[in-house]
């Protein structure tokens, strides 16, 4: 394949993975990797640079598009982004030493795990474990049509804890892992809808940076294969934030659920070379 | 705050897009060459190396420096949390983004543990 015909395949793939990435909330990154590694015969090394570029794409390009900051608890996502950028040069550490497909199983696992999280929403209780939020004032309120609603997160060092791991699997595999990071948001502290995800955007793309710089000495990132997948999760991510529709997510959300968990067989199998 | 998240990321990916077309342009019709894993060259690892080529309109360091400016929009919103929290005088919120900036700053300069 030359190289303008491989620019536009990967292109066309990315365009596809932000838009349903962000269609389900589950990120480009999970999409891309799969289909550079299995269908396009890319080192995993190599498609998890271009991925990680590609999440902090997502995650300003949102930002910057919504501009609801309204919605973002700061306080929340600092201190969470304490464990997640730690977590994350963690992550990145490793990956600079394991071979390739022993990342690549890893990954598969990741998928498999992703899709678990996702459809089995099963949220803790509302109650109780909410004094260390207090004490770092992690409370906040956000807007809505009938007057502000304030919140108190719960089990704030449940939340640090997974957030480290999220930040770990993140800079691992190149990914966002927004499906770990609503599982500390939404099921684990219990911050409402709106608040989890505009935060959890905000430290995906802070989390993704701290280990962008060890992905670029090390070489991970090459400029061809980025240019495509950067420009290709951006648009199609921007296109699928204006189309969320939250009933028809729901169907989309098990279509694509069903997807990954193919995506991650695939590339437990190619790791294992079976 | 918003502003400079959206020049920012417009800026990053004018970047991208210019060093995309100007390498397709100049090797539309190489062989690709990602299924081995070899690293990028030495020119493409630090950002003052980047820069340089940059300046020089190689495609490559052009669409790397996009790279490098997207890189750097999330930090930019850590420093300006960190202001904010400095104007409020939330010391403890201030502690908490120097070392998340900390984190980034061992994290950008390539340091792995």
């Amino acid at each position: 394949m030359n190289v303008l015909i491989f620019t536009l395949v990967v292109f066309a793939g990315s365009l596809f993975a932000g838009f349903l990435g962000s269609l389900t909330g589950l990120g480009g990154g999970v999409v891309i990797v799969p289909l550079l590694t299995v269908a396009l015969g890319v080192d995993i090394r190599y498609a998890i640079g271009a991925s990680l570029v590609s999440v902090i794409a997502t995650s300003s390009g949102a930002a910057a598009a919504y501009l609801k900051e309204g919605f973002t608890n700061m306080r929340v996502g600092i201190f969470l982004e304490v464990a997640t950028t730690s977590g994350a040069i963690l992550g990145a550490s490793v990956a600079t030493r394991l071979p390739g497909p022993a990342i690549e199983v890893v990954f598969g696992v990741v998928l498999l795990v992703s899709v678990y999280l996702t459809l089995s929403l099963r949220k803790l209780p509302a109650v109780g474990g909410e004094g260390l939020a207090r004490r770092l004032r992690l409370n906040g309120s956000y807007p809505t049509p009938n007057g502000d609603v304030s919140y108190t997160p719960r089990r704030v060092p449940l939340g640090f804890g997974i957030m480290a791991g999220a930040g770990a699997l993140s800079g691992l595999l190149g990914i966002g892992s927004g499906a770990v990071k609503v599982l500390a948001l939404d099921q684990a502290m219990r911050l409402p809808f709106k608040v989890s995800t505009t935060t959890s955007n905000f430290m995906i793309g802070v989390t993704a940076a701290a280990s962008a710089g060890i992905y670029l000495r090390r070489g991970f990132i090459t400029p061809g294969l980025a240019m495509p997948v950067m420009l290709g999760v951006l648009a199609g991510s921007l296109i699928g934030a204006r189309l969320l529709i939250s009933a028809r997510a729901r169907l989309l959300r098990l279509v694509f659920a069903v997807a990954i968990f193919a995506l991650g067989v695939e590339m437990i199998v190619a790791g294992l070379h079976l | 705050m918003g502003t400079v998240l959206r020049y920012g990321v417009v800026l990053a990916a004018v970047l991208v897009a210019a060093g995309g077309v100007a390498y397709l342009f100049e090797r539309w019709d190489h062989a690709t060459h990602y299924s081995v894993f070899a690293g990028s060259p030495e020119s493409l690892t630090t950002p003052a190396a980047i820069l340089r080529g940059a300046l020089a309109l190689d495609p490559a360091s052009l669409i790397a420096l996009g790279l490098v400016v997207l890189v750097l929009t999330p930090v930019a919103r850590v420093v300006f949390a960190l202001l904010a929290f400095v104007e409020q005088r939330d010391r403890l919120y201030v502690i908490f983004s120097l070392i998340v900036l900390s984190v980034l700053f061992i994290g950008l300069t390539g340091h792995s543990l």
